[in-house]
């Protein structure tokens, strides 16, 4: 029971990881029906920025997460401006294309300035462990944990309390309409943008912390599975990403935990395939009949 | 039936006896050396990729990911089924275990994805890949992270030729059926197709299973040409090189496909030594094609010999004006 409730706190630590940065896949999804293959990689800028800022700014970690969200979000509006912009009246496969290849543009060029070698993100966190009722916490865990939630009420404040996230429902829901209603259609989706990229920055240095390693490839493997976590909670859904965050980090940290560690990255792919089988419009998504 | 020795399949006939002669005279004669022969060999196995998967993307308007993880079956059925019986006999059968196996697999995949309409197949296969991928790593048989070596190497130009000849016949035939209009027509618009009596799921499933199977038939050639597989050759780098090649073809053009793969083949030879400029090369040339060209460079155009041959279908333009007049 213990064990159990030990995965429990460090499935949901990761959870809180992948839900921050599903809420960019589902918030993009939302708005422009595309899924951003850039995403992952979007994350791995923010936490070589985040890391960069640290280690050769000595800057303190709180501003380093701010840091790294202004610079990736801005990141992020320069890659919808010019890449995803133009292909917003061609066909989905055009723009996925385009997406795939923003995703190794953005690899490859890490790979060419920052070079193959991993870095390690330095600890700036001390490693303190408390023992509460038995259970081990990391200070870190806790960090990670309270920063995502965090940022996921900010958010959530946003998207359903301001005038700006009105105009990012509307937008959702239909985009010409809003358009006839005076809201700025190609600022919103600029702004999406911007709000998703940063939540990836914020999670990529988060992972930096709590696994260490920098490398251009970091974003791969928690892109997909933020992606399915994103699926799993219903596409386009904000609530849906946070709770599909958490499942996934949980369901993953048992299996890791529980059966073999070689087959934890399998199992999220096959969590997607039963999604697809059993209920494709995710656990909060409603069925919805496509008009012609 | 249509007649199979009409004056066009003559004289495409034609051309690829001449086209298989001269490449056998110029290896037997040393104006090829083996180096660039092993360059030929692996731009014929792109071709096979390069045109299956154009059946999937250009064809059918379906974006897999996933055509790595289908030639890494092909290449270990091969490679596995060789280190008992390393002759040809152990290849054509590697080659179809590696079928087989590729069939079950992507139905697998392919009938939860290809229900929903959307981009579900993309991820599903990126996924499938990482899967596939993950699986050969933990297995005994496929010998984990240093993959299987001393595959003997049993790769000829003649059974390359016969192999990339038979894949793109195949393939056009299949783009030129009752199956590939139907796929045509579900790229183009689904709920239209849907309307006019389409199964969509069924062809859409027939022609994914179609593109997986010539690319584990490729893997099969990859394991013998090259000797060594492993499970780091078959990652996503490898599936995007192959979508490089569609793309730059022209989306639908299975002549354009093999045209790109010989010259993507031919760059990246001469461009050896500078990887990572090439790579980033390539990624923008996927964004700017997509962003003013997205049919691809060549478009759905074939290279064809109706133009030389000065036989033209009618133009759509034509045939209404008649019917108004």
């Amino acid at each position: 029971m213990q064990q159990f409730l030990q995965q429990t706190i460090n499935g949901l630590s990761i959870g809180g990881v992948y839900a921050l940065i599903a809420l960019g896949y589902t918030m993009v999804y939302g708005i422009i029906k595309l899924i951003n293959f850039a995403h992952g990689e979007i994350f791995m800028f923010g936490a070589y920025v985040g890391m960069i800022a640290v280690m050769n700014f000595n800057i303190p970690i709180y501003l380093a997460f701010v840091i790294a969200m202004a610079v990736t979000a801005l990141f992020g509006v320069i890659i919808e401006r010019v890449a995803y912009k133009p292909l917003r009246k061609s066909s989905r496969t055009a723009a996925l294309i385009t997406a795939i290849g923003v995703s190794f543009l953005i690899q490859n060029g890490v790979l060419m300035v920052m070079g193959a070698n991993i870095y390690a993100f330095p600890q700036v966190i001390p490693n303190r462990f408390f023992t509460v009722f038995g259970l081990r916490l990391n200070m870190l865990q806790l960090v990670i944990f309270a920063t995502s939630i965090a940022l996921m009420i900010i958010l959530q404040f946003i998207v359903s309390k301001t005038k700006l996230g009105r105009a990012m429902r509307s937008v959702a829901v239909d985009k010409d309409a809003a358009a006839l209603m005076g809201v700025n259609v190609d600022n919103v989706i600029t702004i999406t943008f911007a709000i998703g990229s940063a939540l990836a920055a914020a999670a990529g240095i988060m992972v930096g912390l709590y696994y260490i390693k920098v490398f251009p490839f970091m974003g791969f493997t928690p892109g997909l599975k933020a992606f399915v976590a994103a699926v799993f909670g219903g596409i386009g859904i904000i609530p849906g990403a946070m709770i599909g965050g958490f499942a996934i980090g949980l369901i993953e940290t048992y299996v890791a935990g529980y059966g073999s560690t070689l087959y934890k990255d399998a199992v999220v792919f096959i969590i997607l395939i039963l999604i697809l089988l059993v209920k494709p419009s995710g656990l909060l998504g409603k069925n919805v009949k496509e008009k012609v | 039936m249509k007649n199979l020795f009409s004056k066009k399949n003559l004289i495409w006939l034609g051309i690829l006896i001449v086209l298989f002669f001269l490449v056998q005279f110029m290896i037997d004669a040393r104006i090829i050396i083996p180096y660039h022969r092993t360059i030929l060999f692996g731009i014929g196995i792109f071709i096979i990729l390069g045109v299956s998967l154009n059946i999937i993307i250009g064809i059918t308007g379906q974006l897999s990911l996933g055509h790595a993880g289908f030639m890494s079956i092909g290449a270990y059925s091969a490679a596995i089924v060789m280190q008992y019986m390393p002759d040809m006999t152990g290849l054509l059968l590697g080659m179809l275990v590696g079928t087989l196996v590729s069939i079950l697999v992507s139905f697998v995949v392919a009938i939860p994805t290809l229900r929903l309409k959307g981009d579900y197949l993309a991820i599903a296969t990126l996924g499938v890949g990482e899967i596939i991928r993950i699986v050969i790593l933990n297995l005994e048989i496929t010998n984990g992270a240093s993959g299987i070596s001393n595959i003997k190497n049993l790769i000829s130009w003649p059974l390359l030729f016969v192999f990339v000849v038979a894949a793109v016949v195949l393939s056009a035939n299949f783009k030129n059926s009752a199956i590939g209009r139907a796929c045509i027509s579900i790229k183009e618009d689904e709920i239209a197709s849907e309307a006019m009596g389409i199964h969509t799921t069924k062809y859409k499933v027939i022609a994914f299973i179609f593109g997986a199977v010539l690319a584990s038939v490729a893997g099969s050639l990859y394991a013998t040409t090259y000797y060594v597989v492993k499970p780091e050759t078959f990652g996503i780098a490898t599936s995007i090189n192959i979508l490089i090649i569609v793309v730059f073809g022209g989306m639908g053009s299975l002549t354009g496909s093999a045209v790109s793969a010989v010259f993507i083949g031919i760059v990246n030879m001469l461009l050896q030594s500078y990887a990572e400029v090439r790579l980033i090369t390539y990624a923008l040339v996927l964004i700017v094609v997509m962003i003013f060209r997205p049919q691809g460079l060549f478009g759905s155009k074939e290279f064809g010999l109706d133009k030389i041959l000065g036989f033209k279908p009618p133009s759509l333009k034509k045939l209404r004006k008649e019917e108004s007049t």
